[in-house]
């Protein structure tokens, strides 16, 4: 092969370095595969460090009676029983475990009285199951695993975006990407690849995500053919800051109502009453950002548009030292000390629960060599993801799809890197700069976010939907002339931006479309048109796939797994009592 | 709404110059939303990193108004009204371009430290009170706010010899913490060059975390260090019970 540019090989590639990647590449590592691991910004930066309120983990150390049984019937309900049940077994049966692991991997929790890991009440949790250290468990997660990470042999590249999988034939074979710093291309050679790239929540104009995500993997695994899977299920987080401006969408932690906080509108009304008597502040977060979504609409909002949430009732030392970064955001931020006043709070995008399809046990996606872990994968959350279940699921399937790549790596063929799909890739790319008069990146992108939070957002119908379909293919339309208005190819925003948008157009695409044709509310989907479950919508996820003709949507049945079933009918009676 | 100016400097390793931006500035807005603003309306290619937009990540630091910042906690109104707000990147890494610097050599120095090793016999009983240290280490984003501002890197650039404040804290964290079996205390003294900190707590005054770098990491440390290789008390008293200089001390 003419290797024209950069070139590394390894047995496994995993693109994306926040905590699935992280423990992906440690187990593929540990087994012995030549690892690369390649993210967009420095090491221990990514978004998992936002995750806050802690780690779901049916330990039972504060509650007895907790067991993932529980943890998995929690799990099922709160993702209204689209969840791929396999994978939510296994997430429930092998948390405590990963979390575990993390303390002999030097993570520190906060401790119960006999010195045990502390857990937190969380919504939809029925037992307190949350591992936390205060409010800051995401980068207390990123940074075990990147120390564990860094001395075990794993190869880092930071700052390097890649923007197409390579293939052989069926199966995958690299990544093609670009340096940040430079501007140069590289190619990475790999038997397996793992996708573990985060999630989606650039789409919107109002989110609690950094510019990473741009659902990279959602769109590479799409493009090489992957199926994705419940992409019309996107989390608002009931709590974003929604002042001052700058700040809105920026997450106030669920911990906050988990260490008591309350929930009221601008009549001083624990509205949640209303929305749901049993669970109230700790409903799930489908349920109450809706509810603080209507009351707002219908007048009983705060003065910058969301509602009130109070923490102030208990006392200050115990808020500092249980919610210390959201004390400090607010008083640094808001000039609003959460100890003496309540915070106002709105939704903001904050996850997806759709993404690539994966068989449970691997992480396997239905490309032959093409793994993935984490936010960028669907099936474990179904419709609606509990809070707490995210760090655990990146922490069980990082582990499981680490261990499914190395394992394929192992009895795969050497790569066969085909040259043409490089220079395909490279063309691209500079493609961005030979556009005379070209489209400003950053103006298509606001549009985008507009389109996506106004016409696909909590709530939804047909008539904005289908407005949504023509807008985004009128963006895509537009798409095809963004370039470089200014600057070379070094460290430029705008230049990665062109290609960000590209992602972000399938996403939002593979949303919509499959929001269209979900004629239900369930989860996070809320169509005001057809606002009841419906019982075979019930029993199917929307799949997505790539065809020569363009973009697939279909229904497929939800992946159930018979001794399970006395479990989630034991649920479901106790849920309807 | 009004109008500011923000003076950025524009340039790379070859050289660059302050270049001037008017913004219109909204009520509680943050340095990171004007650069946003800038990249977004005047100029698409300025360079900045940044990532939560929430200071847990420690991503957009640079030095605004000559102080070390990070851009996405420090608000507009909290500066000088009035005058122009200039920002520049760290200037004690290499610069890459704009307000990008190769931090890269933090990474090294991580590297070198021997991770966690729990003891073979660890329990994992530990009380709040014990891990409360640990924890206020392991607050630590990794800005480099801290390293970018110690004298002994940014004036005397003595990189090779000297780890700087925030491996202070790294290494504080892991031997601090209740179940690590490892002596860290040797390259404390000699690879990592703790002698070298004068403890200006320059450190300490920057750490957007409020962790208390000098007193509570580098001054315990030191503290080991001395009794280890230079109290004469000390030796005395291991030399009676026959113990040797290289496993006393620590903890």
């Amino acid at each position: 092969m003419n290797e024209k540019y950069e070139t590394h090989e390894h047995d496994v590639i995993v693109i994306g370095a926040g905590g699935a990647g992280l423990r992906a590449a440690i187990e593929c590592s540990a087994l012995g595969a030549k690892t690369a691991l390649i993210c967009k910004s420095l090491l221990g930066k990514a978004h998992t460090v936002m995750a806050e309120g802690g780690v779901a983990a049916a330990l039972a150390h504060v509650d007895a009676q907790d067991s993932w049984r529980t943890h998995f019937q929690d799990t099922l309900f709160g993702g209204k029983y689209l969840n791929n049940w396999r994978m939510a077994e296994l997430h429930a049966r092998e948390a405590p475990e990963r979390v575990r692991e993390l303390e002999r991997w030097g993570a520190v929790f906060d401790r119960t009285p006999d010195g045990k890991i502390l857990q937190r009440a969380f919504g939809g949790h029925t037992y307190r199951r949350l591992a936390h250290v205060g409010d800051r468990t995401g980068l207390e997660l990123i940074r075990t695993l990147q120390d564990k990470g860094v001395h075990q042999g794993i190869d880092v590249f930071m700052e390097c975006t890649i923007t197409k999988l390579l293939k052989d034939g069926e199966r995958v074979c690299g990544a093609f990407g670009y340096w940040r710093e430079t501007g140069r291309f590289v190619v990475y050679k790999a038997k397996a690849v793992v996708l573990a790239t985060g999630g989606i929540g650039k789409c919107y104009k109002i989110t609690s995500n950094s510019w990473e995500s741009t659902g990279d993997g959602h769109a590479l695994g799409y493009e090489a053919g992957a199926e994705l899977v419940d992409m019309e299920f996107v989390q608002f987080h009931p709590t974003g800051m929604v002042w001052p401006p700058g700040v809105m969408g920026l997450l106030v932690t669920e911990a906050v109502r988990g260490e008591g906080g309350i929930l009221r509108n601008n009549q001083g009304e624990r509205f949640m009453e209303k929305y749901d008597p049993k669970r109230m502040d700790l409903s799930t977060r489908d349920v109450v950002a809706r509810a603080i979504y209507t009351e707002v609409k219908e007048g009983r909002g705060s003065p910058h548009g969301g509602c009130f949430l109070d923490i102030s009732h208990r006392k200050a030392p115990y808020i500092r030292q249980k919610l210390p970064s959201m004390y400090h955001q607010f008083k640094e931020l808001a000039d609003v000390d959460i100890t003496k006043e309540p915070m106002e709070v709105g939704p903001t995008s904050h996850y997806t629960m759709g993404g690539i399809k994966v068989d449970a046990d691997t992480g396997a996606s239905t490309v032959p060599g093409l793994y993935a872990a984490g936010e960028c994968t669907g099936g474990v959350n179904g419709a609606n993801r509990l809070g707490g279940n995210s760090l655990s699921d990146l922490l069980v399937f990082g582990r499981r799809a680490g261990a499914g790549a190395a394992e394929y790596a192992n009895r795969a063929a050497p790569p066969r890197i085909d040259q043409t799909q490089v220079e395909n890739a490279a063309g691209e790319m500079i493609g961005f700069f030979d556009r005379p008069g070209a489209a400003d990146p950053y103006k298509l992108h606001v549009d985008l976010q507009n389109t996506m939070q106004n016409l696909a957002g909590i709530f939804r119908e047909e008539k904005d939907l289908t407005m949504a379909v023509a807008r985004l293919e009128d963006l895509q339309r537009r798409a095809a002339h963004v370039g470089v208005v200014e600057g070379q190819r070094m460290y430029n925003p705008g230049w990665h931006l062109c290609r960000d948008l590209h992602n972000m157009l399938i996403c939002s695409q593979a949303i919509v479309r499959a929001a269209l044709l979900r004629k239900e509310s369930r989860g996070a989907h809320s169509r005001l048109d057809f606002p009841k479950y419906d019982e075979y919508w019930g029993e199917h996820n929307i799949v997505i796939k790539k065809e020569p003709d363009g973009m697939k949507v279909q229904a497929r049945p939800v992946v159930k797994v018979a001794e399970l079933i006395p479990l989630v009918d034991e649920k479901k009676a106790k849920e309807t009592k | 709404m009004s109008i500011r100016t923000f003076s950025v400097w524009r340039g790379d390793k070859n050289g660059g110059r302050f270049v001037e931006y008017q913004v219109e500035v909204e009520e509680g807005m943050v340095v990171l939303d004007a650069i946003h603003q800038i990249q977004r309306t005047q100029a698409h290619d300025l360079a900045c990193r940044w990532n939560c937009k929430a200071a847990k990540c420690g991503s957009c630091s640079a030095e605004v108004n000559g102080r070390p910042r990070l851009m996405c906690k420090t608000r507009l109104d909290a500066l000088p009204v009035g005058e122009m707000v200039r920002i520049q990147p760290l200037q004690t890494f290499p610069i890459i371009r704009d307000l990008v610097t190769d931090v890269s050599w933090n990474y090294q120095v991580n590297k070198k430290i021997p991770p966690f090793a729990p003891r073979p016999d660890a329990s994992w009983v530990m009380l709040q009170q014990d891990v409360n240290r640990a924890q206020e280490f392991r607050k630590c984003i990794e800005c480099f706010l801290c390293q970018n501002v110690c004298h002994v890197l940014r004036e005397h650039e003595r990189k090779s010899e000297f780890f700087g404040p925030r491996f202070f804290v790294r290494i504080a964290s892991l031997q601090m913490h209740p179940m690590d079996s490892l002596d860290r205390l040797p390259l404390l003294k000699n690879e990592a060059g703790l002698g070298l900190c004068n403890i200006t707590k320059c450190c300490t005054e920057v750490c957007p975390e409020d962790i208390h770098i000098t007193d509570n990491a580098i001054i315990p440390l030191k503290e080991r260090v001395v009794d280890r290789y230079y109290d004469p008390i000390q030796i005395l008293l291991r030399k009676i019970k026959g113990e040797k200089a290289s496993h006393a001390g620590g903890k």
